[in-house]
């Protein structure tokens, strides 16, 4: 994804396509207004296990 | 999901059993109220169908697992918008900056070292973040988060409020005037530590923006550090800014002015667009119709009801009412006061003249926001209505994409009610609201202003508006003279 563009162009200039990460109802408004989305099935890192994630943030993963 | 917070909130509810207990947070708990067995027929049957059709349902769409993928199946996206809990939300926003998209970032509770540094990387790449705790954006007339269908035009607004976005959009629409582009920053963009970089970058955007003719800047006021640097930076625009940092009204540099409230903001945006400045008066409708409707609002009230009760889902909105209101009723307590001393005890209980921000997180915690979800407004009007010393319930009804889907039909029994309990009290209750809309929105302003003034509730064009009525009817009109006295 690097060097891609050298330099961005202001998001004011271009029209909207978006990745959606949690809330689905902003998908869901998003895509009634026109807009192209796709949603991630994001999940919490490590199943959202509190130990595991302390060790894994520690790892630097 | 049975975490153990909706666990509690359920419990709460009034559904305890072993059920409720043994479910863990993989579990899926739907909750189900019936009158009887009967009555639960239908429900069950429907949740069934919705649980079995759930694998097809899938199948339509790709749900790719990660950021990464997702770029990958739309390689030209330009924005990601997330939402997920904030522990998790830097490194997600970061991965988003790392593959070149623009950030809006819902989620809350984002530590304050993570937002420096999310904008610090937004900055060096030339993106823009807006957020931690952003509510609203309107970028090429698409509404990010909550916010309304207003027309397109030259008023181009960078503000740390959403719902401020949402006030100032829906007049400025109701005058026939429109946005260019809104950008939310976040609630904490203007806090000394972050220094205003989403701030001062809107501004630059919108500067650079052929579309954009007027700027209008909105905050709740920030540090001396911040608020300095901003407006240094709005005097030196080349284009006419309104600083709106709510409750400062001094008058700056020619080419900036303050506003005082969020409908100030508006009018002078307006003025700019328009050329032609327009004096500020309290009311759209003339000072007769006012006193005469205040009148008959407060002509059946008892001794006892004195005060205001402001019930508000918008922070902001909550803001402005106690801007507006101090100046005309003294002090005004809240759970998010404009003054330390004026912090109310409990916010679960009225006292005196207060205004409750039910946004806030002591009401939020395992709850949708209360734009969504009115059950904790509605027990609350109620409560209000019972006690001998309220006068007015103010209250503000926020339409748009994000929220309820038909708040008028959400409310207006409640309402009702709360009018028939303090008549059996041999009192009269006042209620008076601002709707924040307008007709394009799905809800439908006019359906929506109709429903609630079936009820008998009194609305007012504007959340600052609403507000002084307030006061004029729980003053029983001694406020007038504060109000009309110095009219140009």
């Amino acid at each position: 994804m690097k060097g891609k563009e050298p330099e961005k162009r202001s998001i004011l200039k271009q029209k909207l396509k978006v990745i959606n990460l949690g809330i689905e109802i902003f998908a869901d408004d998003l895509k009634r207004q026109g807009v192209e989305v796709i949603s991630v099935d994001w999940q919490p890192p490590a199943g959202g296990d509190e130990e595991l994630l302390r060790l894994l943030e520690k790892l630097g993963a | 999901m049975a975490t153990p917070l909706n666990k509690r909130v359920l419990t709460d509810a009034g559904f305890k059993g072993s059920e409720v207990e043994k479910a863990g947070p993989d579990d899926l708990i739907i909750a189900i109220e019936a009158a009887n067995e009967e009555a639960l027929e239908s429900p069950v049957a429907r949740v069934e169908e919705m649980l079995s059709s759930r694998e097809s349902m899938k199948a339509e769409e790709i749900r790719p697992r990660s950021l990464a993928s997702a770029v990958k199946v739309m390689s030209d996206a330009n924005l990601a918008l997330i939402s997920i809990p904030g522990r998790f939300a830097k490194r997600e926003a970061m991965n988003a900056l790392e593959s070149g998209l623009d950030v809006f970032l819902f989620s809350s509770n984002v530590p304050r070292e993570d937002e420096v540094e999310l904008k610090e990387a937004a900055k060096a790449r030339g993106l823009l973040v807006m957020g931690p705790d952003c509510g609203t954006s309107i970028i090429n007339g698409v509404v990010l988060g909550f916010g309304n269908v207003v027309r397109r035009g030259s008023v181009g607004i960078v503000s740390a409020s959403g719902t401020g976005i949402q006030q100032v959009s829906t007049l400025l629409d109701g005058e026939g005037l429109g946005l260019s582009h809104a950008i939310g920053t976040g609630g904490n963009d203007l806090s000394e530590k972050v220094g205003g970089t989403t701030t001062m970058e809107g501004i630059r955007l919108l500067e650079e923006d052929e579309d954009t003719r007027v700027i209008v800047l909105i905050s709740k006021p920030p540090g001396p550090k911040t608020s300095a640097k901003i407006l240094n930076a709005a005097s030196g625009s080349n284009k006419p800014v309104v600083v709106n940092f709510l409750g400062e009204g001094d008058a700056g540099a020619s080419k900036q002015v303050r506003a005082v409230t969020l409908e100030d903001a508006a009018r002078m945006a307006s003025g700019f667009v328009n050329g032609k400045r327009t004096g500020a008066h309290p009311f759209s409708v003339s000072e007769s119709r006012v006193r005469s409707l205040a009148q008959s609002e407060s002509s059946e009230m008892s001794k006892t009801q004195r005060y205001i009760r402001g019930l508000y889902s918008g922070g902001t909105l909550c803001y402005e009412s106690q801007v507006v209101l101090t100046p005309l009723i003294g002090e005004v307590f809240s759970n998010a006061p404009l003054k330390p001393e004026s912090r109310i005890d409990d916010a679960t209980v009225s006292r005196k003249n207060a205004c409750i921000d039910m946004g806030s997180e002591e009401f939020v915690v395992g709850r949708p926001h209360p734009m969504i979800d009115y059950s904790l407004r509605k027990n609350r009007l109620l409560q209000e209505a019972r006690d001998p010393e309220t006068a007015v319930v103010l209250l503000d009804v926020v339409l748009g994409y994000g929220s309820n889907e038909d708040p008028a039909r959400e409310i207006r029994h409640t309402i009702a009610s709360a009018k028939k309990l303090a008549g059996a009290g041999r009192r009269y209750l006042s209620v008076v609201a601002s709707i924040i809309g307008t007709r394009e929105d799905p809800q439908d302003l006019q359906k929506q202003a109709k429903e609630l003034a079936s009820v008998g509730v009194v609305l007012m064009p504007s959340n600052a508006q609403a507000a002084r009525f307030a006061a004029l009817v729980a003053s029983r009109g001694a406020v007038g003279r504060k109000l009309f006295g110095n009219e140009r």
